[in-house]
């Protein structure tokens, strides 16, 4: 069934738009992340305009992240607290990440840097989360008990907190700082930033893995939000019928992947994400050093 | 001024060419894009109005253009810088229109002589213009080019030759599909009789294409009241969000 979206202009198959949010959905209740880093490459493919998809896909992460949360919460498996101040950096940092995204738009080539970003970045934490991991699984085969976390130099810093679900008492200040990195990358690469941050808040903050993605949910859902209606307000970019129909899908997945999350450990769970960040990496990667069969593009007019 | 001059020339000229008229009837005026529109065929058909008896040779061909809202578009080439394909040198097209079919009688050689296309810009290359390539790109041309390659890929350009069906010399008629991939405005469409590659007659209408219902109803929201269209979407998110989350919650008791 074809359905014409009144604001990207393109007419696309309606079930094809509810299996792809599905697919997301599941992985973004599995894992805590939003699923935009899949989404938005996979809406370009199939031919939505580029700005259409980003702010669109912001849009749809509100919902399954929001059906996501909903679902840790019930479990208890959501910090609120450390969501608050990893919110306060994000949101902070996403006013960071705005003029930094267009500095760069002013000076050209902005499509490289966020392709870069992301085979970076997904490289970096994907292989790290990979072989972490990959020691863990061994470990725990081994019945080797994990080691207690070590106290390090963020515990000597001043303003600590106390975070009851996640079992800590740390300053706020690694939170905070993030909060701002995450911000700042998920404006620039127009994500919610769940792969960025879930692996730095399960490593840098060291919080147990079943809290981690509950939280990250949590304070995606604001760092979005925030971004859908920024979009909205000066793009005019949000195409509600496109969202509608992903998000249907979207979050019927994010429950039934919250729910196979359960069945499956920890290591598992990172193991998995690993491999897909990794995956998502590599095709971007191939794409930016094999020769396109197409050279030329058209993009709309910035008038100079 | 030249311009002016011309079109002043021509006037005066056709007049007394003005033997041979286009008669049009249309399948459709209005293309109204649906929530389920999947593109739009028109059946455009006419006849020659004459008072003199048909001269047979040479033979009058038809040619027909419709065109989409032109708008300026950025055509980037990439090429590989350090290993990797990057988005080097760039070229404002002035305006490239968003859709553009062209039909008519015989091969388009045969239907409209160079300097005729060049006055009245009916082939695909001449709709497009440019004029801003700046001094450092080289080769400006396959810029152009290549934005006819895309669209044509898309089904946005199109090139019918031999496809308007010319009886007697008098009925004519063909179709154009409109892919569903259409923006909307005014298209509009030009009809030229031609004999031995010279214009002889022309003729103009406009085929509005618009959005209705739903697609109208968002659309104009998103854009004379962003805020609310943006806490609509929001909400519509967080709605179905917590609608999914309560029925697996009623699912799993039940």
């Amino acid at each position: 069934m074809q359905i014409y979206l009144p604001i990207a202009e393109v007419s696309v198959n309606a079930f094809l738009l509810l299996g792809m949010g599905g697919m997301v959905g599941i992985l973004s209740g599995m894992f805590g992340v939003g699923g935009g880093f899949l989404m938005t490459p996979l809406l370009f493919f199939i031919g939505i305009p580029p700005a259409v998809a980003v702010a669109t896909e912001a849009n749809q992460i509100v919902a399954s992240s929001f059906s996501g949360v909903l679902a840790h919460l019930r479990r208890k498996t959501v910090d609120l607290r450390m969501g608050t101040v990893l919110l306060t950096g994000g949101l902070v940092g996403a006013a960071f990440g705005v003029v930094i995204f267009n500095h760069l738009k002013s000076l050209g080539q902005v499509d490289l840097l966020v392709k870069l970003c992301y085979v970076v970045f997904l490289g970096v934490i994907g292989s790290l989360m990979f072989v972490e991991s990959l020691n863990a699984l061994r470990k725990s085969r081994n019945n080797v008990p994990p080691s207690r976390k070590k106290h390090n130099w963020i515990h000597g810093l001043p303003f600590k907190m106390r975070f009851r679900v996640s079992g800590l008492y740390i300053s706020v200040i690694p939170p905070l700082i993030v909060g701002v990195f995450v911000g700042i990358l998920s404006a620039i690469m127009g994500v919610g930033g769940g792969f960025i941050m879930v692996p730095a808040m399960i490593y840098l903050l060291g919080m147990p893995t079943k809290v981690v993605v509950g939280t990250s949910l949590f304070q995606i859902i604001f760092v979005t939000a925030f971004t859908t209606l920024l979009h909205a307000t000066t793009n005019y970019t949000v195409d509600i019928a496109l969202a509608v129909l992903l998000l249907i899908g979207g979050v019927i997945g994010a429950q039934i992947g919250t729910r196979l999350g359960t069945y499956l450990k920890a290591e598992q769970l990172r193991i998995l994400l690993a491999l897909l960040v990794i995956l998502v990496c590599a095709k971007l990667a191939l794409d930016l050093l094999i020769q396109p069969t197409e050279l030329f593009s058209i993009g709309a007019s910035e008038g100079h | 001024m030249l311009l002016r001059a011309a079109l002043f020339f021509l006037c005066m000229l056709s007049l007394p060419l003005r033997a041979e008229e286009v008669v049009l009837g249309l399948s459709q005026d209005k293309v109204a894009i649906t929530a389920t529109f999947d593109g739009s065929e028109i059946l455009i058909f006419g006849a020659v109005k004459r008072e003199a008896p048909i001269q047979s040779e040479p033979p009058l061909q038809v040619v027909i253009a419709v065109s989409g809202p032109s708008g300026p578009v950025t055509v980037r080439r990439k090429e590989r810088k350090l290993g990797i394909w990057v988005n080097t040198e760039s070229v404002d097209v002035d305006a490239a229109p968003s859709f553009y079919a062209v039909a008519t009688s015989a091969p388009f050689s045969e239907v409209l002589s160079n300097v005729e296309d060049q006055r009245h810009k009916v082939s695909i290359p001449r709709a497009i213009r440019s004029v801003g390539a700046p001094m450092t790109v080289s080769n400006a041309q396959s810029f152009s080019e290549a934005v006819i390659r895309i669209r044509k890929s898309e089904g946005l350009y199109q090139m019918l030759e031999g496809a308007v069906r010319f009886d007697e010399q008098t009925l004519f008629r063909t179709s154009i599909s409109m892919p569903a991939n259409l923006t909307e405005g005014d298209y509009p469409m030009r009809i030229f009789l031609t004999r031995s590659g010279k214009v002889v007659s022309t003729f103009e209408t406009v085929i509005d294409v618009n959005k209705v219902g739903l697609e109208r109803v968002l659309y104009d929201l998103s854009r004379q009241k962003p805020l609310l269209y943006g806490l609509l979407s929001l909400a519509i998110a967080i709605a179905a969000g917590w609608g999914a989350s309560a029925a697996f919650t009623l699912l799993r008791r039940g």
